[in-house]
């Protein structure tokens, strides 16, 4: 039975990683007439109006959280951190499926990375913008944050209190910004080029020309521009698998039941990746689609994407059984609580949508007819993003509602200004990624070029 | 006076390919042929340039290892100063210089050093950015970028000879062969 079932599977080939037929130069131009030359659709403009009005939500959240400060949301005495910390842990954890793919399948040398890695980075770069966003706007004056936040000598004399995993998260985040932007910026240098060298108008030569930095494809610049790359990527890799531990340590190095876990940063990392792979298929697969790139984003990648979306969903899923049992075997009470509450009290509902999402319903991701069906992907790959907002709520709010003593337990209701600066980071991001896909190329040239037949020298003797 | 011979001042002679093959093998029998001040242009990076051409490995690595060390040298530092020294505070009883927490700071300050010199020490190493560069003004070049591969001989080179350099060029069997304007 099972032979006959590995013989089955094994006899449907595997989809390529690039379309057969491309060349160097049909792969150039596909990717950068989007850029160059493509009129820009119906299609482009109607998202970014629908991104451009919930970024307007955006700017009208803020200013009104800077005029009126951040008693506008619904944050309250056990629920000090609600929304703000959701939403920060949800954005960073997106975006590190941008690393992942970029850093750590590099150097595993996955060939597959190679047409995605590029707006998967962005991804990266737009979701940290959001994150970071939150705890800067939950200080209620940003302007003061930076006193807050980084160590810089004040007049006041005042130092930032490097015990606190607060203010590791924020060396974390912001190296992690630095060093993706750094990463998505080398990537870019020689696609820039490339666009200097094929752009029609005075204008866009001029604007590429200078953002390639005079790059000419030069043999020496390309070895120290390969080594710099697999560095960067080494560097990367430690750093995405440090940046959501620093992040779960803002809970885990805390006292509160269902906070203080040791399982927490193995189990935040793969759910990190597990939400951004989800993410990058969100984007993927419309964008293949609207820019006719399915001879470059395969199936192949659909595939694989899938199978990292259910391997690392399964590990969130272990951590969530972990968690229970912990609660259990520990024999403490206030855990025993946390969890008898989190099932069965009255956010419930919540943590069984999540265990229904991130639980049963990646098992589907087990069959390759789902694997096949790039709609349903779209749909799933949709309900991952809310199951793993879902998560984040639960370990949250249901920690801190109902803690040590009951005389404190209190409810926890977003507001409309907490909904309005989540869609309206939503909107940011969309709208940096309509502008990304439209004036910068989505998908790696150089890269493509290294994978398509023309690029395997011949050996001196034929045949 | 300097400029007596009135030759004028070319940057070199520049062959054209139309596949990576062929520019390994052209930059192969250049160095053969003797020939030192050369440079291959490419879309993507061949990895076979670097010994068709004699390209000596990068110190790259040694100041990523460096700007690394400083980085993680530096954050610990600030962490031992701010806390130890400059604003010492007593917090959960942990005693001022209490190095487990200091671990995590010194990591990121330690990757953003590294990332930093990587990438700055790429462009430096590269010279770049570059305004200006002599091999753009041959026309050919904007497919450099796009599915054309170069090899360029440069004038510097002391084997360099206007004439007999561009027959052997021509004898590598290239697309075409220019003289890059300096």
């Amino acid at each position: 039975m099972a032979d006959t079932l590995q013989h089955s599977v094994d006899e449907r080939p595997t989809p390529p990683v690039i379309e057969p037929g491309h060349t160097f130069a049909s792969v150039t131009d596909t990717i950068s007439n989007i850029v160059l030359t493509r009129r820009t659709s119906i299609g482009w403009f109607l998202g970014f109006l629908i991104a451009f009005i919930l970024l307007m939500v955006l700017n009208l959240t803020i200013g009104k959280l800077l005029l009126t400060g951040i008693g506008i949301w619904g944050n309250n005495v056990p629920v000090g951190w609600a929304f703000d910390i959701i939403n920060f842990v949800w954005w960073i954890g997106i975006g590190h499926a941008g690393t992942l793919i970029s850093a750590i399948l590099l150097l595993f040398r996955q060939q597959w990375r190679t047409s995605i890695n590029r707006f998967a980075e962005a991804m990266t770069l737009f979701a940290v913008a959001c994150a970071a966003m939150f705890p800067l706007l939950h200080t209620g004056r940003p302007w003061l944050a930076i006193y807050w936040l980084f160590p810089y000598p004040n007049t006041m004399g005042l130092w930032p209190q490097f015990r606190s995993p607060l203010i590791w998260d924020v060396f974390a985040v912001s190296t992690y910004g630095t060093v993706s932007a750094l990463f998505w910026f080398v990537g870019l240098v020689p696609d820039l080029a490339t666009l200097r060298d094929r752009a029609d108008s005075k204008v866009k030569k001029m604007i590429f020309g200078v953002l390639s930095l005079g790059w000419r494809g030069s043999a020496r610049h390309w070895h120290r521009y390969e080594t710099a790359y697999l560095l960067l990527a080494g560097l990367s890799t430690p750093l995405v698998l440090s940046v959501h531990t620093v992040v779960s340590f803002d809970f885990a190095v805390s006292q509160v039941p269902g906070w203080h876990a040791t399982i927490f940063p193995p189990y935040f990392v793969a759910g990190a990746i597990y939400s951004g792979f989800a993410m990058v298929m969100t984007l993927a697969i419309p964008m293949r689609k609207a820019y006719g790139l399915e001879g470059f984003i395969t199936m192949r990648h659909i595939h694989n994407m899938t199978k990292v979306m259910l391997a690392t969903g399964m590990i969130v899923a272990y951590g969530y059984a972990n968690e229970a049992f912990f609660a259990w075997y520990s024999a403490n009470p206030y855990e025993e609580y946390m969890m008898a509450n989190r099932m069965g009290g009255p956010y419930g509902t919540f943590y069984w949508s999540l265990i229904a999402i991130n639980a049963a319903m990646i098992q589907l991701f087990w069959f390759r007819k789902v694997r096949d069906n790039v709609a349903l992907l779209f749909v799933l790959s949709l309900l991952v993003n809310v199951g793993m907002w879902l998560e984040r709520f639960v370990i949250i709010v249901t920690s801190l509602h109902r803690d040590f003593l009951p005389s404190s337990w209190d409810m926890f209701y977003p507001t409309r200004w907490d909904w309005g600066m989540y869609a309206g980071t939503i909107g940011l991001f969309m709208a940096l990624f309509f502008l990304f896909i439209r004036f910068l190329p989505a998908i790696s040239i150089f890269e493509m070029r290294t994978i398509v037949p023309e690029a395997k020298l011949r050996t001196e003797h034929h045949g | 006076m300097a400029h007596v011979h009135d030759v004028p001042a070319a940057h070199g002679l520049m062959a054209e390919f139309d596949n990576p093959t062929a520019l390994v093998e052209a930059a192969n029998r250049a160095r053969l042929q003797g020939y030192t001040q050369m440079d291959a242009y490419s879309p993507m990076p061949i990895p076979e340039l670097d010994a068709a051409l004699g390209i000596k490995k990068t110190k790259l690595p040694l100041i990523v290892l460096t700007g690394g060390i400083l980085g993680g040298l530096g954050g610990y530092s600030l962490e031992y100063w701010s806390s130890v020294i400059a604003y010492p505070m007593v917090i959960g009883g942990r005693p001022f210089h209490s190095w487990p927490q200091f671990i995590p700071v010194t990591f990121e300050t330690t990757i953003l050093g590294a990332a930093l010199s990587a990438v700055i020490g790429m462009f430096v190493l590269n010279q770049l950015p570059q305004p200006y560069h002599p091999v753009f003004n041959v026309p050919e070049f904007a497919r450099a970028s796009r599915d054309r591969f170069f090899l360029c001989i440069e004038s510097t080179d002391p084997r360099y000879d206007r004439e007999a350099t561009r027959t052997f060029l021509d004898g590598l069997h290239p697309l075409g062969v220019s003289e890059v304007a300096s």
